[in-house]
């Protein structure tokens, strides 16, 4: 089990399916390429100017205008060359986009700055996707706002995001373990904590997983804590440290039953109706030194037991 | 670029040419260079027009009886009086006639203006009716309205008109202002058989405006 | 008008207002020298706090909204008021009238008309600080260009003016081209860096209006929600990646061409050796802007456009890669059994030489799509055009800077210094860029404000580098400050060079030569 770049020594980061390892290899013969033609041309470069420096004022030298053969020939090579990585790309780039006929579908939309799965049973998921191992499963995707992209660097694989359409990506993981998310296209204050993880779980893992209710025999706290962990992670903190500059909202540390200063002047006790406005329609009642506008609706994205769950774990934070 | 000269008939050519001719011949260069810019700057809205027209024709289709192909129509023949009379201008500037050279540009002049009082007929009876581009689209009368019912995305299609023709507009009046600057300097002497560089490049650019329209015209008023 | 010995461009007027409405190409060269320098100092200040605030993950300086702007502001100065007029209309504006044998550029009062352009649309972009700043990036991405409440509509507008200064420059450097050559300057006997410029002059005229009517697009956007690019009203953001990168990939050309003829000219000059394959250079710069306008797509490859628009804009991109490669090949063998001396400005083009072919060899990486997916908006993109934008153009700036400083100001330049600061930029530049090629393959997405910890021992060596970098341009300022005032007198042509601006007097009178000169021969005729 290895999770991705959990070091950046290597040049790549573990390759959790065929297609990565695939990549790799186009990869590695570029490296070599790209290697070999640097020393030929930089090498060059440096021994003809080293070897040819100057040695007296007004020394004559050579006039070489031109050399046709020579000059077609590193035309045509480089060319040759270019085609071979053309096609070689090309091959890989039809695997990476040829979708799978019967994958597991998993509709994917991404929002300022989290993401949501949704499997064909209605199981849904913030942050988190997990994934049956060896199976081919297809990501149909879409963004509630701006550009998102969806990246995960074990897969070699990476898809905009784009209000308004849907757009599709394919894996097949061939390796068990938790894999980073990113989100690769820039999409506002928040974009470097888009992140999530793809667990790569076995067969009967995700069979369980997904048969059973997601929030079976939890307590609402714990419920609220899940959702905590996917959809609010990246804007609000639990410590006393945990504001402006390194979170975009108010923490939820000693929140509730506090009274709040509100951008307006006004005053608001935390209760549970104030935390429900809040994460429905959070731009009536924005708190003092915070901007409107920055966090989006979760009417919709998060069911009643969900928001409940998390009043209740906003409560506990202490 | 010219030096003005303050010699009746005769122009003095900027230091850095070596004649007059070489100097007529770098301005007009210049200014067909410069008109490849603005068809380039043209091209990137009949691109999106050309994409969006074929995404949502039918919706384009409705869009487009909200115009009056009529004054459009008169608009079309207005430019190209002007453009003619534009011409004209440069022809009797270089046999040395003032006055009809003044006489072509003051209708060249006339006819500019013609054609932005019925463009602002137009825009008003749109704005009047709520006929506005995107979202600030918001139909008024029972024709609009139904429009709309039909085509959610109307004000896609009054995007591109405001936008389109808002561009055109704006060269219009640019090209008013110049040709204006040609009336004084007329009025001034200045141009003569040896001299009427600005009247030619003026013209080449008030050409462009009249041909840009005339591609305007069909896209905007005559789809369907 | 022959000018009466000692009198030059500099000291034939005095006073402010003579060099704010001069009609002289040398002295609005001059003032866009000034003008570039002090947007880079403002661009690389922004840099060094990217570069600090990336020292560690986590906030150390401050919070990602103000970050988003430092990174928007950093590349927007850089591109728009640094690499795109740093060359053309700096050392171009000077040196390419002289090196034509021409009086002037073709229509003076339009390129002082295109310095102001430049100053006040950088004015204008500068604005967008008093309100709330610009966080789109400098690509101004829709829809969160659209949506983010800023001063976007400033920058937008700024962008624009800037704008009509690079189509202004460009064409009256095609018409100078075209009209203003000496007696006998033939095309064949052009210099390199004239046709660059050149090349580059095709590319600012056929790709710029593209951006102005993009940017009006998405200013009508902002202002008047026309919903072209907003899926909420029927529109398409994909579209505006389009239109944008069909300029801004072209845009990438006027970059780095005229860095290329600079680094002719050297090459040429500190070998003392005729050009290897003259008009194969002079065919690539034109070859390069012709395919320029076709692989706009490469920039697109996981944007959502279809599958054969990748693989055929990867196929097109593979096409500039050969004129490229070309133009390498032939100045590596330019040095083979020449007298090369290693003066400041050949060591910048040398440096070039190494950044670009780095630059160039990853780029054919990332124009490989199958392997671009994965590199896509990752640090690797950022190490390979800052290998090409600042390995490649900067480096040339700075050559050129040296190179002709004596032409320019009738004085040489500290050679030792120059040298040394060269060799803080080479290095510090390396530093800062290889590791983020390596940060990129495993997977470090761009424009991250945070990342998680794997990244962070590549990251500290790369700001590290930065600040060393920072150092170095602080010595080419000083030495630039000391050659003006200290700097021992030049002659005419310091470098024995055979090109044309080295023919007349350091600095050259008003109207460039003191008689009209006639070419005979080619550029680079070292026997």
């Amino acid at each position: 089990m290895s999770s991705a770049s959990s070091t950046a020594s290597h040049f790549m980061p573990f390759a959790a399916t065929k297609i990565a390892a695939g990549v790799d290899s186009l990869y590695y013969f570029l490296l070599v390429a790209s290697f070999i033609s640097c020393v030929l041309v930089i090498g060059g470069l440096i021994w003809f100017a080293v070897q040819y420096r100057r040695k007296y004022e007004g020394q004559k030298t050579a006039y070489i205008s031109h050399n046709t053969a020579l000059e077609f020939l590193w035309s045509f090579i480089p060319f040759v060359i270019f085609m071979v990585v053309f096609v070689w790309g090309w091959i890989v780039y039809y695997q990476l986009r040829s979708m799978p006929e019967n994958g597991l579908e998993v509709a994917v939309t991404a929002q300022k700055w989290n993401w949501t799965f949704t499997y064909k049973n209605g199981r849904k998921s913030q942050g988190t996707l997990t994934v049956p191992i060896g199976q081919d499963v297809k990501l149909i995707m879409t963004s509630s706002d701006v550009l998102h992209s969806f990246y995960v660097p074990a897969f070699r694989n990476k898809q905009d995001v784009v209000p308004g359409r849907y757009t599709a990506l394919w894996f097949r993981a061939e390796h068990e373990g938790s894999y980073n998310l990113f989100c690769a296209e820039y999409c506002g204050d928040q974009h470097s904590g888009m992140l999530g993880k793809v667990n790569v779980v076995s067969r009967e893992k995700f069979d369980e997983y997904l048969g059973t209710e997601p929030y079976k025999g939890l307590t609402p706290v714990e419920i609220g804590q899940k959702v905590y962990g996917g959809a609010c992670i990246a804007c609000h903190g639990l410590t006393v440290n945990d504001v402006k500059p390194l979170k975009l909202g108010p923490t939820f540390y000693m929140l509730f039953g506090r009274k709040e200063s509100l951008a307006d002047g006004s005053t608001v006790d935390v209760d549970e109706d104030y935390l429900r406005e809040s994460i429905v329609n959070p731009n009536a009642k924005v708190v003092k030194g915070y901007d409107a506008g920055v966090m989006p609706t979760y009417a919709g994205q998060l069911d009643e037991d969900e928001i409940m769950g998390l009043i209740e774990f906003i409560k506990t934070v202490k | 670029m010219s030096t003005v000269s303050t010699n009746h008939g005769e122009h003095h050519h900027a230091h850095h040419f070596d004649s007059a001719e070489a100097e007529y011949e770098a301005s007009k260069f210049g200014t067909w260079t410069f008109l490849v810019t603005e068809i380039l700057m043209f091209g990137g809205l009949f691109v999106g027009y050309i994409i969006f027209h074929q995404k949502f024709p039918e919706m384009f289709h409705a869009g487009s009886k909200f115009l009056d192909w009529k004054l459009g129509a008169f608009n079309t023949v207005v430019l190209l009086i002007s453009s003619l009379t534009m011409a004209l201008s440069i022809y009797y500037a270089q046999h040395n006639d003032k006055a009809k050279t003044l006489f072509n540009l003051y209708v060249t002049l006339i006819c500019g203006g013609i054609f932005m009082v019925v463009k602002y007929f137009e825009y008003t009876h749109k704005i009047h009716m709520g006929l506005l581009p995107g979202a600030l689209f918001n139909p008024q009368g029972a024709e609009a309205e139904a429009a709309f019912a039909a085509y959610s995305n109307l004000g896609m299609y009054f995007s591109f008109y405001f936008t389109m023709t808002g561009l055109h507009g704006s060269h219009v009046l640019v090209g008013m202002g110049l040709i204006a600057w040609c009336i004084v300097r007329t009025h001034r002497g200045e141009f003569s058989s040896k001299y009427w560089t600005p009247l030619e490049c003026v013209g080449l650019f008030w050409h462009l405006v009249d041909l840009i329209w005339i591609y305007l015209f069909p896209l905007l008023y005559l789809i369907g | 008008m022959a000018s009466a010995p000692g009198v030059n461009y500099l000291n034939e007027k005095s006073g402010l207002w003579s060099w704010l409405t001069t009609l002289d190409h040398k002295r609005i060269g001059i003032l866009y020298m000034i003008s570039v320098m002090i947007f880079f100092a403002i661009g690389g200040a922004f840099a060094m706090l990217i570069r600090y605030e990336l020292f560690a993950p986590g906030s150390q300086l401050v919070d990602g909204a103000t970050y988003n702007r430092y990174m928007t502001f950093h590349g927007a100065i850089m591109v728009f008021m640094v690499i795109i007029p740093g060359i053309p209309a700096f050392l171009g504006n000077f040196i390419m009238p002289i090196m034509l044998g021409a009086k002037d550029v073709a229509f003076p009062r339009v390129n002082l008309m295109s310095w102001y352009c430049l100053m006040i649309g950088a004015t204008v972009a500068f604005i967008s600080l008093f309100y709330n700043g610009v966080d789109t990036g400098w690509t101004f991405y829709t829809p969160y260009s659209i949506t983010t409440k800023n001063g976007t509509t400033w920058m937008v507008v700024g962008a624009f003016i800037i704008g009509f200064s690079s189509i202004l420059t460009g064409l009256n450097f095609i018409a100078t081209v075209h009209k203003l050559r000496a007696p006998g300057m033939s095309f064949w006997r052009m210099p390199l860096f004239v046709w660059s410029l050149y090349s580059t002059a095709i590319l600012q005229v056929l790709a710029t209006p593209v951006l102005a009517i993009t940017l009006v697009l998405l200013l009508m956007e902002r202002l008047m929600l026309v919903g072209i690019f907003d899926p909420a009203l029927g529109g398409d953001p994909v579209l505006f990646q389009h239109f944008f990168w069909f300029y801004s990939h072209p845009a990438v050309y006027i970059m780095i061409l005229p860095a290329m003829g600079v680094v002719s000219e050297l090459i040429a000059t500190y070998s003392q050796k005729t050009i290897f394959g003259y008009k194969a250079i002079a065919l690539s710069s034109v070859g390069i802007a012709a395919v320029s306008f076709f692989v706009w797509g490469h920039h697109m490859f996981v944007s959502g456009q279809s599958e054969v628009a990748g693989v055929v804009f990867s196929f097109i991109t593979m096409l500039v890669g050969v004129p490229t490669a070309i133009k390498v090949f032939n100045w590596t063998a330019t040095l083979y059994k020449g007298s090369v001396k290693f003066d400041a400005p050949l060591l910048y083009a040398l440096g070039f030489l190494f950044l670009f072919t780095i630059g160039g060899v990853t780029g054919i990486i990332l124009a490989v799509v199958g392997v671009d997916v994965h590199f896509h908006d990752t640090y690797f993109v950022v190490a390979h055009f800052h290998y090409v934008m600042v390995g490649g153009t900067l480096m040339a700036i700075m050559g050129g800077i040296f190179y002709w400083f004596p032409k320019m100001f009738g004085r040489l330049v500290h050679d030792g210094m120059a040298r040394l600061s060269f060799v803080l930029i080479f290095a510090g530049f390396n530093v800062t860029f290889f590791p983020q090629f390596i940060l990129g393959a495993n997977g470090m997405p761009r424009r991250y404000f945070d990342y998680i910890p794997a990244y962070e021992s590549l990251n500290k060596i790369s700001s590290i580098g930065a600040w060393t970098i920072g150092i170095g341009f602080l010595v080419g300022l000083f030495v630039i400050i000391h050659g003006l005032l200290r700097g021992e007198k030049a002659g005419p042509n310091p470098w024995n060079s055979r090109t044309l601006e080295w023919q007349t007097p350091s600095p050259p009178p008003h109207e460039n030569f003191i008689t009209q000169p006639v070419v005979t021969a080619g550029p680079y005729e070292y026997r």
